[in-house]
């Protein structure tokens, strides 16, 4: 019963602070690429601002939209929530634990994608058909190095569950893999293109033939905006979380230990930080690839999962 | 090596003009014009969208320097979007040619309210040199209300800066 209560009560407090670090990721690793330019860029509460902003406004919607392009929007946010709530952030054994499947929370991403290319298509512009076609082109390399990735996790661990995998990995039993490099450098590469970010896709991009997220949402305004700007911070988040509970799990506290949870809270921000970090660094010293180049660059990474998988058969055997 | 570059600059620290005051006069009488219209404030956060109504391109080249590490507009909360509907201000530039006054219109009917509309140069303020001319019809005012003008010919980053925060103080307070 205490357990149980505290388990929710881990949850609920997951939730909160994964509502609230989203922003502020997005504003941080802005702040970090400003830097990096020689720029002082904006603090990094912006985001934050940016979404306030958004919803103080008066949406404005095409006469050719259909309901689609209205229930996007939400569709889109609350299964990126629903995936969030399930990714393990600072504590594991959360109320979510026993649903916590790798496959829920991609089918959940790819439910959020679908519905913003659908929207994207439904008022029939030319940028918005450019950048759904794009985005399905991009997720359908992708996918396959995600089920790559749960595959090779889920021959190592046992099960597909993220909250087992991460407490089975926490405990360091199976020590160092090359399976577990190439498995790791697999997500990597998926996190930064569902994610859009450089090399595949430019997040500050104002040049809508180079769009691909941009340009699905170019026709978005107000609350509806704030959703989907609100989605993609919350989906990096949940993708830094993703990549630090399976190949960076120590200090993560057991949901039944509350006395754990802050210092686990504190280990979760520097994780965050630092992934925050590398990624400005690589995008600030990489340019964007040519939209024909980025299948073959996925193709990479479906090629790293695969390896994984047979690294892994060759060592254990098929037994 | 882009990561030697990228070590010198960490190193050398921001190249970023430090920012004086903002303009208290004209960001009192715009959050004034604000509370009389009882329009909501959007706070320290304003996405602008340029629109070129026939400008010679000598002011876009000013704006465009606004993104430069010199004057860095993003520290201020503003930043630019490729999208009319994303926007709250529009950067009008040009004489307002005939051929481009129907689409000033239909930016400014695309633009979400509450929406502020700044000229920017002499051409978007009254036509400038092209005064008179029977191609424009003369000046951002002609076709959509304006709420803030900066001079110049072009004018310079520092006067647009000056400008746009001006609407981010009358935003903000």
């Amino acid at each position: 019963m205490v357990s149980a209560l505290l388990g929710l009560l881990a949850l609920v407090l997951h939730l909160a602070l994964m509502l609230a670090a989203a922003p502020l990721l997005t504003g941080l690793i802005r702040r970090i690429k400003a830097r990096l330019v020689g720029r002082i860029g904006p603090p990094v509460t912006q985001p934050a601002r940016d979404l306030l902003r958004l919803l103080r406004k008066q949406p404005v919607v095409s006469e050719s939209a259909s309901w689609v392009f209205r229930a996007a929007p939400a569709t889109s946010f609350a299964a990126t929530l629903a995936a969030a709530a399930l990714v393990p952030s600072f504590a594991l054994d959360m109320s979510t634990a026993p649903f916590a499947d790798l496959l829920v929370v991609a089918g959940l991403l790819a439910l959020s994608r679908a519905a913003t290319a659908l929207a994207a298509l439904d008022t029939g512009t030319a940028f918005g058909g450019i950048g759904a076609s794009r985005e399905m082109t991009f997720s359908a390399f992708a996918e396959p190095a995600m089920f790559l990735v749960i595959y090779t996790l889920a021959l190592l661990v046992g099960t597909t569950n993220l909250d087992a995998i991460a407490g089975v990995l926490r405990e360091g039993a199976l020590g160092l893999r090359v399976s577990l490099g190439l498995v790791a450098l697999t997500g990597l590469v998926v996190a930064i293109a569902e994610n859009g970010r450089i090399p595949v896709d430019n997040p500050a991009t104002h040049l809508e033939l180079t769009m691909v997220h941009e340009a699905m949402v170019l026709e978005y305004s107000g609350r509806h905006l704030a959703l989907i700007e609100a989605g993609a911070m919350l989906r990096l988040l949940l993708w830094a979380s993703l990549l630090a509970a399976v190949f960076a799990p120590f200090g993560m506290a057991n949901a039944d230990a509350p006395l754990r949870w802050l210092p686990a809270i504190g280990l979760w921000a520097v994780k965050l930080g630092l992934l925050a970090a590398v990624l400005a660094l690589f995008e600030t010293g990489t340019a964007k690839m040519r939209v024909f180049r980025v299948p073959e660059f996925l193709g990479i990474a479906v090629l790293l999962g695969l390896l994984a998988a047979i690294f892994l058969f060759i060592s254990q055997g098929f037994a | 090596m882009v990561w030697n570059r990228i070590a010198r600059t960490l190193r050398a620290g921001p190249l970023t003009e430090p920012a004086g005051a903002a303009d208290e006069a004209t960001a009192h009488a715009l959050a004034e014009r604000l509370h009389a219209a009882s329009q909501a404030r959007l706070g320290r956060s304003l996405a602008i969208r340029q629109v070129d109504a026939g400008s010679c391109n000598g002011c876009e080249l000013e704006i465009h320097m606004l993104n430069s590490v010199v004057y860095d507009l993003e520290r201020f909360g503003l930043h630019f979007v490729a999208s009319p509907r994303h926007a709250d201000v529009l950067l009008v530039t040009g004489p307002v040619t005939k051929s481009m006054h129907d689409a000033l219109l239909r930016t400014h009917g695309a633009t979400p309210d509450p929406k502020w509309v700044v000229a920017v140069g002499d051409c978007a303020i009254d036509g400038g040199v092209f005064k008179g001319s029977y191609a424009i019809t003369g000046g951002t005012d002609s076709a959509v209300p304006v709420d803030l003008t900066i001079r110049g010919c072009p004018p310079s980053p520092a006067a647009l800066l000056d400008g746009l925060r001006s609407l981010v103080e009358a935003n903000g307070r």
